[in-house]
C-alpha cells in the first residue's frame, strides 16, 4: 500500500531489477555491523535524523525563546494586541499551534519518507533468515 | 437561585453545611459507580491476561487511536487537572507555562523516543539499555530511577486526592482524607494486580473520555458566562484577582527577582525534556503492535492533550473570575480546588441543586483521574521492579515468567503502601509544582541515558551509570535543599529549614548536569570490545523493527 510512496525514491523501491548494484545486505541479518553501512541503512538513518534533529532543535529553541521573553522581557510581552489580549497570551497559543503543526508534519514525513525504506530493509533482513 | 450565593460564602464554608451531605452522596455514588465499573473492566482485562506481555504490554494489541486515549489518560493527571487550574487561578499567567510545557514536551518523544523505544524494547526503559550495555548495572541504575520517579509521582497525585478530600468533606474531614487517601491506594493495587496493563489501559481510555468530557462542558459553561469573549473572561479575571493587569502578565509567581526567574526557566526546562523520560509514559509505547502505531498513538495523543489545555486557560481564568483568589486559598492554599469550585459556581453557586451536580460530577472525574494515573504509575514501578531488577539482577535471568509476575504483583502492593503513607503526610504543596520534580527527576536521570544509547555510537556503561545516578542524586538533593522542603509555612516540613538551594525545581542545574555525566563518563572509560558490534545491531533494530517483540 505505502510502496506507491516510494516510486519517487529508486533506490528503495522494494522489488525490481536494481538490486545487485548496489552494496547489498548480507545473508545472514546477524551481522549487523554490515546492515549498519549499507547504503540502504544509510538512507534511512538520514531520512530520520536529518528530520527529526534540526526539527528538535528547532521547537526547543522556540519554546525556550518563548521561556526567556516571558522572563526577561515583560514590556514587549505585555504590549496589548486587542482588548485584555496580550503578546503574551498570543505567544503561549502559537507554541500549541507549532506543536500540532510539528506533529503532523513529522507524520507526514515518516509515512512518505521512512516507513517505506523501513518495509524494505526489514522484509530484506526477514528473507535473508 | 438567589444571586446571594456569593463566593465568600463559598469561602467560608466550600459546601454550605445543609447541602453537603446530599453533595456527599452523589459524589459518593457517582465515584462508586465509576469505580465499580473499572473494576468490572479490570476484572475483564485480568481474565485475558495469560502470560508476561499481556501483564507488562496488554498483549501489544492496542491500536493507535485507543493507546493515544490511554497516553493522554496516564498524563492528564491531577496535576494537569487540578494543580494548573489552581495555579492560572491564583498566579494567572504564569500558571499558563504548566500548560505549554506538558505539551511542546512531547514532540521530544514524538521525532526521538517512542518508536525506536518501540522497535528495540520489550517491557521496560532498561530493556533498550541492555541492549548495548553491560545489563545487571545498567538496569539497577534504570530501575531504580523509574522507582524514584514514579513516587514523586504518585506524591503528587496523593496531593491531589487529598485536596479534594478536604473540599468535600470540610476541614473536620482529616481522618476522612486518610480513609480515602487509602482507599485510592487500595483500588489502584487492584487494578494493577488483577487487570495488568490491558485492565490499565481501559481504565486510563474510560478516564480520559469522562476527563475531557467534563473539562469540556465546565469551559463551555464558563464562555457562555463571558458571552463566548476570551478577552471579558481575562479582564474580569484580572479585576477580580485583585492583582490587576499584572495576573495577565508573565511575571506575576516567578517575576519577583533573579532567582524567582530562574527558577521560571529551570522549571521550564524539567517540563518540556521531562516526559520522554517518565517510565509510565514510556511503557505505554509497548502496548502497540509496531512502530507506525506508536507514532500514531503519540499523535493522537498531541491533539487531546493539546485540547485539554487549551481548555485550562478557561479552567483557570474562569476560576479566578467566578470563585475568585479569596475562596479558592480558604479552600486550599496551593489552588488545588479551584477546578471543582468552578464546577460549583458556574452550576449555580454554592447551595443550588446545579452546583452540587456539577461539584459532584467533577470531583468523580478528578478522583478517576487520580485512580487511573496512579494505576498508571504503579504498573511502571512494579514492572521495572520485577522485570529489571527482580528478574535479571538479582535472579539473573533465571526466573520463571510466572515468577516474574508475581513479583510484579508484590511489587505493586509494597508500592501501594508506601503512597499511601507519603499521601498522608504530604498535602500543603501545590500538585503541578510537585509533578514538575518528577519531570526534572525524569529528565536529569532517564532521558540523556535514552537518547544517548539510541544516537550515540561511543556512549558506555560507565556513562550510562553516571548520567542515571548523578541526575537521580543531583535531582533529588536539590529537591531536598530546596524551597519546596523547608524554610517557609508552605514548604513540606515548615518547621525546619535547610533551604540552602535557592530554586524550587532543580532541572536548569540537574538536566544538564546528566548529559555532561553521560558524555564524560563515556570518554574517560574504554568502550567495550564489542561495542560496536552491540550498537550496529541496537541501530538497525530500533529504526528497522527488525526482531521486534
Amino acid at each position: 500500500m505505502d510502496s506507491e510512496e516510494a516510486v519517487g525514491i529508486p533506490p528503495t523501491a522494494p522489488d525490481g531489477p536494481v538490486e545487485p548494484a548496489r552494496p547489498t545486505i548480507p545473508a545472514q541479518p546477524d551481522n549487523f555491523l554490515d546492515v549498519q553501512s549499507s547504503a540502504e541503512f544509510g538512507e534511512l538513518r538520514s531520512a530520520h535524523r536529518s528530520f527529526a534533529f534540526p526539527l528538535t532543535v528547532a521547537f526547543v529553541s522556540w519554546y525556550l525563546l518563548y521561556v526567556l521573553l516571558s522572563n526577561y522581557a515583560g514590556g514587549f510581552m505585555d504590549t496589548v494586541v486587542v482588548g485584555n489580549i496580550n503578546i503574551a497570551l498570543v505567544f503561549g497559543l502559537a507554541q500549541f499551534l507549532t506543536t500540532f503543526l510539528i506533529a503532523w508534519w513529522y507524520a507526514r514525513h515518516a509515512e512518505a519518507k521512512i516507513d517505506p525504506k523501513v518495509e524494505a530493509l526489514k522484509a530484506r533482513l526477514e528473507a535473508g533468515e | 437561585m438567589t444571586p446571594r450565593t456569593t463566593v465568600l460564602t463559598a469561602a467560608a464554608h466550600p459546601l454550605a453545611a445543609g447541602g453537603a451531605s446530599e453533595h456527599r452522596t452523589l459524589i459518593i455514588t457517582l465515584f462508586s459507580v465509576f469505580v465499580a465499573a473499572t473494576l468490572g473492566i479490570t476484572v475483564w482485562a485480568g481474565r485475558q491476561t495469560r502470560d508476561a506481555t499481556d501483564f507488562y504490554a496488554g498483549g501489544r494489541s492496542f491500536t493507535g487511536f485507543q493507546n493515544g486515549l490511554a497516553i493522554s489518560g496516564d498524563y492528564m493527571s491531577a496535576a494537569s487537572f487540578l494543580g494548573i487550574a489552581g495555579a492560572i487561578s491564583l498566579y494567572g499567567y504564569d500558571g499558563f507555562l504548566y500548560s505549554i510545557g506538558f505539551l511542546v514536551a512531547w514532540l521530544v518523544a514524538l521525532l526521538l523516543v517512542a518508536e525506536p523505544l518501540r522497535n528495540s524494547g520489550r517491557f521496560t526503559m532498561a530493556d533498550v539499555l541492555a541492549h548495548r550495555l553491560k545489563q545487571r548495572p545498567v538496569r539497577t541504575a534504570a530501575g531504580t530511577s523509574t522507582i524514584v520517579v514514579s513516587i514523586f509521582y504518585l506524591l503528587a497525585q496523593m496531593v491531589g486526592a487529598g485536596a479534594l478530600v478536604a473540599l468535600l468533606l470540610g476541614a473536620t474531614g482529616e481522618g476522612a482524607r486518610r480513609w480515602i487517601i487509602v482507599l485510592v491506594g487500595l483500588v489502584m493495587v487492584l487494578y494493577v494486580t488483577i487487570g495488568g496493563m490491558k485492565g490499565t489501559t481501559w481504565v486510563q481510555i474510560v478516564k480520559a473520555v469522562m476527563l475531557i468530557a467534563g473539562t469540556l462542558l465546565i469551559t463551555l459553561l464558563v464562555l457562555n458566562k463571558f458571552h463566548w469573549n476570551l478577552s471579558t473572561l481575562l479582564g474580569r479575571a484580572a479585576d477580580a484577582s485583585g492583582k490587576g493587569r499584572a495576573f495577565l502578565e508573565p511575571g506575576l509567581q516567578y517575576g519577583k527577582d533573579g532567582t524567582s526567574k530562574l527558577n521560571f526557566v529551570s522549571l521550564g526546562l524539567a517540563l518540556v525534556l521531562g516526559t520522554a523520560g517518565l517510565p509510565h509514559i514510556l511503557i505505554r509505547f509497548y502496548t502497540v503492535p509496531t512502530a507506525r502505531a506508536a507514532r500514531k498513538s503519540v499523535n493522537w495523543a498531541i491533539g487531546i492533550i493539546g485540547a485539554f489545555y487549551l481548555m485550562t486557560i478557561a479552567l483557570g481564568f474562569g476560576a479566578a473570575a467566578l470563585v475568585g483568589p479569596k475562596a479558592i486559598t480558604a479552600s486550599n492554599e496551593s489552588g488545588n480546588t479551584a477546578a471543582p469550585l468552578l464546577a460549583q459556581e458556574v452550576g449555580g453557586g454554592a447551595g443550588s441543586t446545579g452546583g452540587a451536580i456539577l461539584l459532584a460530577v467533577i470531583s468523580a472525574v478528578a478522583f478517576a483521574t487520580i485512580l487511573a494515573v496512579v494505576a498508571g504509575l504503579t504498573l511502571a514501578s512494579s514492572a521495572s521492579f520485577a522485570h529489571d531488577l527482580w528478574a535479571n539482577v538479582i535472579r539473573k535471568g533465571r526466573t520463571s515468567e510466572k515468577e516474574e509476575i508475581l513479583t510484579a504483583k508484590l511489587a505493586a502492593v509494597v508500592i501501594g503502601a508506601v503512597s499511601i503513607a507519603l499521601g498522608i503526610f504530604a498535602h500543603r504543596l501545590n500538585a503541578a509544582a510537585l509533578v514538575a520534580l518528577a519531570f526534572a527527576v525524569a529528565a536529569s536521570a532517564n532521558l540523556p541515558t535514552i537518547l544517548y544509547s539510541l544516537f550515540w555510537k561511543r556512549f558506555t556503561t560507565q556513562g550510562a551509570l553516571w548520567s542515571i545516578y548523578g541526575g537521580l542524586i543531583s535531582s533529588v538533593t536539590l529537591v531536598i535543599l530546596s524551597p519546596v522542603v523547608s524554610g517557609n509555612p508552605k514548604a513540606l516540613f515548615p518547621g525546619m529549614s535547610f533551604d540552602y538551594f535557592p530554586l524550587g525545581n532543580p532541572g536548569l542545574v540537574s538536566i544538564p548536569l546528566g548529559f555532561a555525566l553521560g558524555w564524560l563518563g563515556s570518554l574517560l572509560s574504554k568502550p567495550a570490545p564489542d561495542q560496536e558490534k552491540k550498537y550496529a545491531e541496537l541501530e538497525v533494530r530500533s529504526l528497522t523493527g527488525y526482531g521486534a517483540h
